[in-house]
């Protein structure tokens, strides 16, 4: 397989999961706000913090809005974070591999994306973004379950895999920080059922509220759902099973070496690591460290399997 | 309503079907009466069967719309087939088998003795002018000597019926896909009528190619690595790059997927390491192929590949410099050309050409512009030139002038009355013009494809064919007479 055709593979899985994150947490952020009191609402702006993309962000917008928000992570086309940008992307790049990607695949995404443009409007009003929110979750969802249905499982099948878990895993990652740093910074007993709305919030963004009752069984409380997100084996969101699900593909390629070693060193970092431990900014710092491991991990697959970057001429 | 053929209008020009009103050509005469029985309604219904085929097969080409996008557009495709008697398809094809031999050596030549230029046949002035003459291949020996491996020829049929050859496309001609893709479709919409008429298959031409590349290859192997080199997906004829990869069994590239290491052999970039490729069919103009021999700028080709190329590591189809030939000022040379290597008299005609180098057919040029279709030496896809019938007295002037200025850079011909035939327009069927591209491959031994695609100007009286100003096309039928 060629490097470039593996790279874009791997891009392509990053891209769709990247649309349905960006999905997630903005329908989430919107049930979120319905349910806190005025004072202690934190608005729109900590979803621009998730995307890490504030400065952008600052120089297009005159304020941390909801118009403006939801327009940034749904239909800014400068933003490539953004909902559009991701389908744009996907689609684009899947355009260069359809000998890789069954047919039916590719005709969801294009439709997927088609939609995402066409129904942008009603999808930033209140009335009509859950439903517009929710066809971009299921149609990503949709796109993955052809894709592991029908696309042969050889290399190309372990790039998606690496593109769509590690962008999971990075997106996991901010969303706990942003939502355990930001939201709330200085609980106090008051505010108690608040910040249990707070993490049932971040569960939910997830889908991982059933999962986290079923498997905890034990009321939603901060210890307990930063351990279920960052170290759960078997849940597909958490950050570990997503590096175990990254290790299982990487054994399957050729010249592996320093692309495991790599994971190896996250993968015992996560292990040995006790969030819940940590105080706000010592957890901000952890995961600032997670995500510096993860991008390394990137780089390290980008170096090994695809093709070097293109050096543009200087125009001097 | 129903068709009548006896007011189909096709005096003055020859119709590929219909001989006279009312009355059908040579032995495929039965034609008119099928597609009579078959009835307007019938037509309409096949030929938007047909469109939602060609949507369904995905089979598109890609313009560059005016703002700065590329957009995928659905191939446009008649039903009603252009059919030619097999006996004077094989005199066709001897000629281009010919044609394209000939040129071949005059392409050799050129870039080694150049005895056509010593020998006075060929004059040095035009090679000297050459935009496509590369000097980078002087000395250069590709494999079996030949530089044209895939060869494109433009013809066309005059109203007295007599075939000409219009042009000859050396470089990277395209639209074979669209002739394969043409074919599938017909047998889907005329299922009764193909059956009838058994026209000769067409299909084989993927893996005929494929053999013209084996045959290529600097290390004997029976599945030599072939790539297709392509500029990428927003070259207009990316689809036929990706298909004819696909249809070969062989990787795809673009130009950053391969290398050229220190041992000038070419290797390609997959996720096992690095590969060895030893043919490589590029999509990718000379000027483009390696930014060390040619422009510095471009990130579509190969740092390297002509080193690789001229150490005989790599075969490149068609090679670099091919392009010389196909200018058309070269063209208006070639019944001389045939002559001078084959000593033989050219099989097919040229189109009557005047070479406005030469004085007096400068001054014929110029005199009787409004007759004449006005050509400069490098542009295709029909860009830059002037159709005399149907310009205004200021396009001629201007011609005018660009030729005085550079009389070596254009050819002027009589314009010809392309021939038509019946092409569905609302719910009639009425003449168009076209014109037939056949594809001629060149290695150890030479083939022709079986028929070519027939490119239809749709516009009435319209005599541009190009798919990117508004020609379609039609399948090409090759019967047993």
């Amino acid at each position: 397989m060629l490097s470039r055709v593996a790279e874009n593979i791997y891009w392509l899985g990053r891209h769709v999961e990247r649309a349905e994150n960006a999905a997630r947490v903005v329908a989430v952020n919107a049930n979120l706000l319905l349910d806190l009191p005025r004072g202690i609402a934190p608005g729109w702006a900590p979803l621009v913090y998730i995307s890490g993309a504030n400065a952008q962000f600052e120089a297009d917008y005159p304020d941390y809005g909801e118009a403006s928000v939801v327009h940034f992570l749904l239909g800014d086309t400068k933003n490539t974070g953004s909902i559009l940008s991701a389908l744009a992307a996907a689609r684009e790049g899947c355009r260069t591999i359809r000998d890789f990607v069954p047919r039916e695949a590719w005709e969801v995404l294009n439709e997927l994306y088609l939609y995402g443009r066409d129904e942008l409007e009603r999808g930033m009003t209140k009335g009509g973004r859950h439903a517009y929110l929710k066809a971009i979750i299921l149609g990503a969802q949709g796109i993955n379950g052809l894709l592991s249905g029908t696309m042969i499982h050889d290399q190309g099948y372990e790039f998606l895999h690496l593109g769509r878990f590690l962008e999971r895993a990075d997106m996991t990652t901010r969303i706990v920080d942003v939502r355990s740093a930001n939201l709330l910074p200085h609980t106090t007993t008051e505010l108690q059922p608040f910040e249990t709305i707070q993490w049932v919030s971040v569960l939910k963004s997830l889908s991982a509220y059933q999962a986290y009752r079923r498997s905890e069984q034990v009321r939603v409380q901060r210890e307990r759902v930063l351990r279920f997100l960052f170290q759960h084996r078997d849940f597909p969101r958490a950050v570990r099973h997503c590096i175990e699900v990254t290790r299982q593909s990487l054994e399957k390629l050729p010249r592996n070496e320093a692309a495991l070693r790599v994971s190896g060193r996250l993968r015992r970092n996560l292990e040995a690591a006790e969030p819940w431990r940590l105080d706000q900014q010592q957890l901000h710092t952890y995961v600032d460290e997670l995500q510096l491991a993860i991008a390394d991990l990137h780089t390290e697959i980008a170096k090994t399997w695809f093709p070097p970057p293109l050096v543009l001429e200087a125009a001097a | 309503m129903s068709i009548d053929w006896n007011t189909y209008p096709c005096q003055d020009l020859y119709d590929e079907l219909v001989a006279a009103p009312g009355q059908g050509r040579n032995a495929f005469a039965g034609l008119l009466d099928d597609l009579k029985d078959l009835g307007p309604d019938e037509l309409v219904a096949r030929q938007a069967a047909a469109e939602v085929a060609i949507k369904e097969m995905g089979i598109t080409f890609t313009v560059y719309s005016e703002e700065g996008g590329a957009i995928d557009r659905a191939w446009p495709f008649d039903i009603i087939p252009r059919i030619i008697p097999k006996s004077e398809w094989d005199r066709v094809e001897a000629g281009l088998k010919q044609r394209v031999q000939a040129l071949n050596l005059f392409i050799d030549d050129l870039y080694h003795d150049q005895r056509v230029i010593k020998e006075g046949v060929f004059p040095a002035e035009v090679l000297a002018k050459s935009v496509n003459f590369r000097p980078q291949c002087v000395g250069v020996n590709p494999p079996l000597g030949i530089w044209a491996h895939i060869c494109g020829s433009d013809l066309v049929r005059d109203a007295d019926g007599t075939i000409y050859v219009l042009e000859d496309n050396l470089r990277v001609p395209s639209g074979v896909s669209y002739m394969l893709e043409n074919r599938l479709v017909t047998k889907r919409v005329f299922p009764e009528l193909f059956e009838h008429y058994a026209p000769l298959p067409v299909d084989d031409y993927p893996s005929q190619l494929f053999d013209t590349l084996a045959a290529l290859s600097p290390r004997p192997a029976d599945y030599p690595q072939v790539a297709v080199l392509t500029p990428g997906i927003y070259n207009s004829a990316y689809f036929e790059h990706a298909y004819l990869a696909q249809q070969m069994g062989c990787e795809l590239v673009e130009g950053r997927d391969l290398f050229v290491d220190k041992d000038d052999c070419v290797y390609m970039r997959t996720v096992d390491g690095a590969k060895r490729v030893d043919v490589i069919y590029r999509r990718v103009d000379d000027l483009f192929l390696d930014p060390e021999a040619f422009r510095a700028d471009s990130t579509l080709g190969v740092p390297g590949l002509m080193r690789a190329w001229t150490a005989g590591t790599v075969a490149l189809a068609n090679a670099p410099g091919a392009g010389v030939a196909d200018d058309k000022v070269v063209y208006a040379f070639v019944p001389e050309i045939i002559k001078f290597y084959l000593d033989a008299e050219a099989i097919l005609p040229n189109v009557p050409t005047y070479r406005c180098m030469d004085a007096p057919s400068l001054a014929y040029t110029l005199e009787h512009m409004e007759r004449l279709v006005v050509k400069p030496a490098n542009e295709s896809g029909g860009y830059g030139m002037l159709v005399g019938p149907a310009s205004t007295a200021a396009e001629r002037a201007q011609f005018a002038r660009l030729i005085q200025q550079d009389p070596r850079n254009y050819i002027s011909q009589p314009a010809l009355k392309l021939s038509t035939v019946p092409t569905i327009v609302g719910r009639n069927l009425e003449p168009r013009h076209v014109d037939l591209r056949p594809f001629i491959l060149s290695a150890d031994r030479q083939q022709v494809t079986m028929g070519g695609l027939t490119r239809v100007a749709l516009r009435k009286g319209s005599l541009v064919v190009n798919s990117s100003q508004g020609g379609g096309s039609k399948d090409t039928w090759i019967v047993p007479d």
